[in-house]
């Protein structure tokens, strides 16, 4: 069991509203991603349902029940820390063992579960080592053992991956995806990183400023944002909002392309424009044209990306063509229009 | 950057310091140990020529001798307990957020910048005088005779001024290392469900471990060498006498040089053996 329900919740640092009022359910067995730029209260609002922070108004219910004034350690949720704060003077099967101890689980039963946490998370070999021995992808599956042997009716993660080399965060990332679909168990995880959000998650929670700006499934979000913002947000690279005259053809105050849906062409299209740089990634070709004429920002940029290699050169004329059937529509609040 | 050349060149520029700490160091142990094989009265005929260990045997036969070891170990102990337990707890309170945070963390430092001739008058006239003190004036507030302090309870009067001067370098080396305690380790053991007495003694306490040790050290090295807070409240009597007020009681009050050098080479001896024990706890703490 694991719902997690939040019901007009606000949070205050003094006279700062950092959440404003916040409904929200997250349902049992969810893997819910909550995303957004740095600083838009989405720690935060991982912090309140943890019960770290205080909340200034309304309530959290957990599994039905009002958990607004429980202390934390009572919520029966398990936190994964950015920094992973395992506790540096114990070995790793201490560190693991600290929340039963705490609990007060009979030490067979203690040992059994370690065992199993260590098994899953290949950690056997490093039991008896202390936190400063190991590499940063295991001491993030150290606290993710931390977290398992609570048998938690609910994980939550704050941006576990993020100390990680890129190469290690995949690794990590698929091994996350593998627990959640073998324990089944509620994760809340917080993110800045779309590409963790879209690949990971159930459910997707798009903050901006302590709004919550969409919340859907991740091809929900790539496929109908809601408005601007989430447009902007969710897929990589990202997608072109071009304003102005073009946008008005369409009826629309913006219009949204994404780079994947544009058709490239060296001799005609819709819209002209000159290479900048061109990034090959092999699989796929990343081009930025400049000089469109186009009302896409201040830089005038316009992203497309090809699958496949094309020949390309700085400075060479192209032509671009959305594909019209894929093109978002905004009014002038940002707000899509169908 | 560590050529041959500048390495060289570094060695020469710091010739001269460690030449000169070298002299400091040296020159004064040799008398030492020179002296402790004479016989030496200054005001009774000077150097009356070699005695071999003759010295040595009397310093450690004197009656004396045990009953100084004995004082200087209960306060060293006696004070370095103290400022360790209060260290731990002051740390604490000052690393609460509270109003005035940066005045009362002056103030607690303030006592280290007393000397210690100063704060031990100080205690001996304005606290512990049996007519005039504070204390004094309190006990009889509440009908109770006065006590004599530094006579009656010499020793736990001697480590409470001591621990008194001491606690804020405790206070003060223990709450740089609270600060650098990780909340999020904390965090992370409150969601554990430690209560906070155990997030102290699982987490906090083990985190202080580098820092108490040393403080341990070093109040050890300072501690064993008080001599200021002895000489201007007892004057060595009312069994407060340490080994230092004991090797100075030697030389300068029996004018006895050689007899008096031999207790420094024991004093020399004492403060290695307990050099060597604590090297021993933190090289053990700093590795981990």
């Amino acid at each position: 069991m694991g719902q997690i329900k939040l019901n007009q919740v606000t949070k205050s640092f003094g006279d700062v509203q950092v959440i404003p009022p916040l409904d929200l359910t997250i349902e049992d067995g969810e893997f819910t991603v909550f995303v957004g730029p740095s600083g838009c209260g989405k720690s935060t609002l991982l912090r309140l349902i943890a019960g770290l922070e205080d909340i200034t108004s309304g309530h959290i219910d957990i599994d039905g029940s009002d958990a607004t004034n429980v202390p934390p350690a009572k919520r029966g949720l398990a936190m994964v820390f950015q920094s992973y704060a395992l506790y540096p003077h114990m070995s790793v099967r201490k560190n693991i063992a600290f929340p039963m101890k705490m609990a007060g689980v009979p030490e067979d039963e203690q040992k059994r579960r370690i065992d199993a946490a260590a098994k899953a998370l290949n950690l056997t070999d490093y039991i008896d080592r202390k936190p400063g021995q190991l590499s940063g992808g295991q001491r993030q599956r150290v606290a993710i053992g931390r977290a398992i042997v609570r048998e938690p009716s609910a994980f939550l993660f704050d941006e576990p991956l993020s100390n990680l080399d890129a190469a290690l965060r995949v690794g990590m990332r698929l091994e996350i995806s593998e627990l959640h679909k073998r324990l089944a168990t509620t994760m809340i995880y917080v993110t800045h990183d779309q590409v963790e959000a879209m690949t990971m998650a159930d459910k997707i929670v798009v903050l901006r400023a302590g709004f919550i700006e969409q919340v859907g499934s991740p091809l929900e979000l790539y496929h109908t944002p809601r408005n601007e913002f989430v447009a902007g947000f969710i897929g990589s690279p990202k997608m072109n909002l071009i304003k102005g005259t073009e946008a008005q053809k369409h009826g629309a105050a913006t219009i949204g392309i994404r780079p994947e849906h544009t058709d490239v062409s060296k001799t005609e299209g819709m819209w002209k424009g000159r290479v900048g740089v061109a990034e090959h990634l092999g699989s796929d070709t990343f081009i930025h044209v400049h000089d469109t004429g186009l009302e896409t920002g201040p830089d005038d940029l316009f992203t497309v990306r090809i699958t496949g290699d094309i020949q390309a050169k700085h400075g060479d004329d192209i032509y671009l063509t959305p594909q019209l059937d894929k093109l978002h529509k905004f009014d002038a609040q940002g707000l899509r229009v169908d | 950057m560590a050529t041959q050349h500048s390495r060289s060149a570094a060695r020469i520029m710091m010739a001269p310091a460690v030449v000169l700490l070298l002299g400091w160091m040296l020159i004064p142990l040799i008398m030492t140990l020179i002296f402790s094989f004479k016989k030496y009265l200054p005001m009774r005929g000077g150097d009356l020529g070699w005695v071999g260990f003759e010295n040595y045997v009397r310093f450690v036969s004197s009656s004396a001798f045990w009953p100084s070891v004995s004082a200087t170990l209960i306060i060293v102990g006696g004070v370095l307990a103290i400022t360790i337990v209060f260290g731990i707890l002051l740390a604490i309170l000052l690393n609460q957020p509270m109003w005035g945070q940066g005045v009362v963390r002056i103030l607690v430092i303030a006592p280290f910048f007393v000397m210690p001739t100063v704060s031990a008058l100080v205690w001996k006239n304005m606290f512990m005088d049996p007519t005039n003190g504070l204390f004094a004036h309190l006990w009889r507030f509440f009908g109770a005779e006065p006590v004599s302090w530094l006579s009656e309870a010499s020793l736990p009067s001697i480590v409470l001024i001591v621990s008194w001067q001491w606690l804020p370098f405790a206070t003060l080396i223990l709450l740089t290392a609270i600060q650098s305690l990780d909340s999020e380790q904390l965090e992370a053991a409150e969601m554990d469900g430690a209560p906070p007495l155990k997030r102290f003694a699982f987490i906090t306490l083990p985190h202080l471990s580098r820092a108490v040790t040393i403080v341990l050290l070093i109040q050890t090295i300072f501690l064993l060498a008080i001599f200021a807070e002895i000489f201007v409240t007892t004057g060595g009597a009312f069994g407060t006498r340490t080994l230092t007020y004991l090797i100075f009681q030697r030389v300068l009050e029996s004018q006895n040089i050689g007899l008096g050098s031999a207790g420094g080479v024991y004093a020399i001896i004492l403060a290695n053996i307990v050099a060597i024990f604590l090297m021993r706890i933190v090289g053990k703490n700093l590795d981990a």
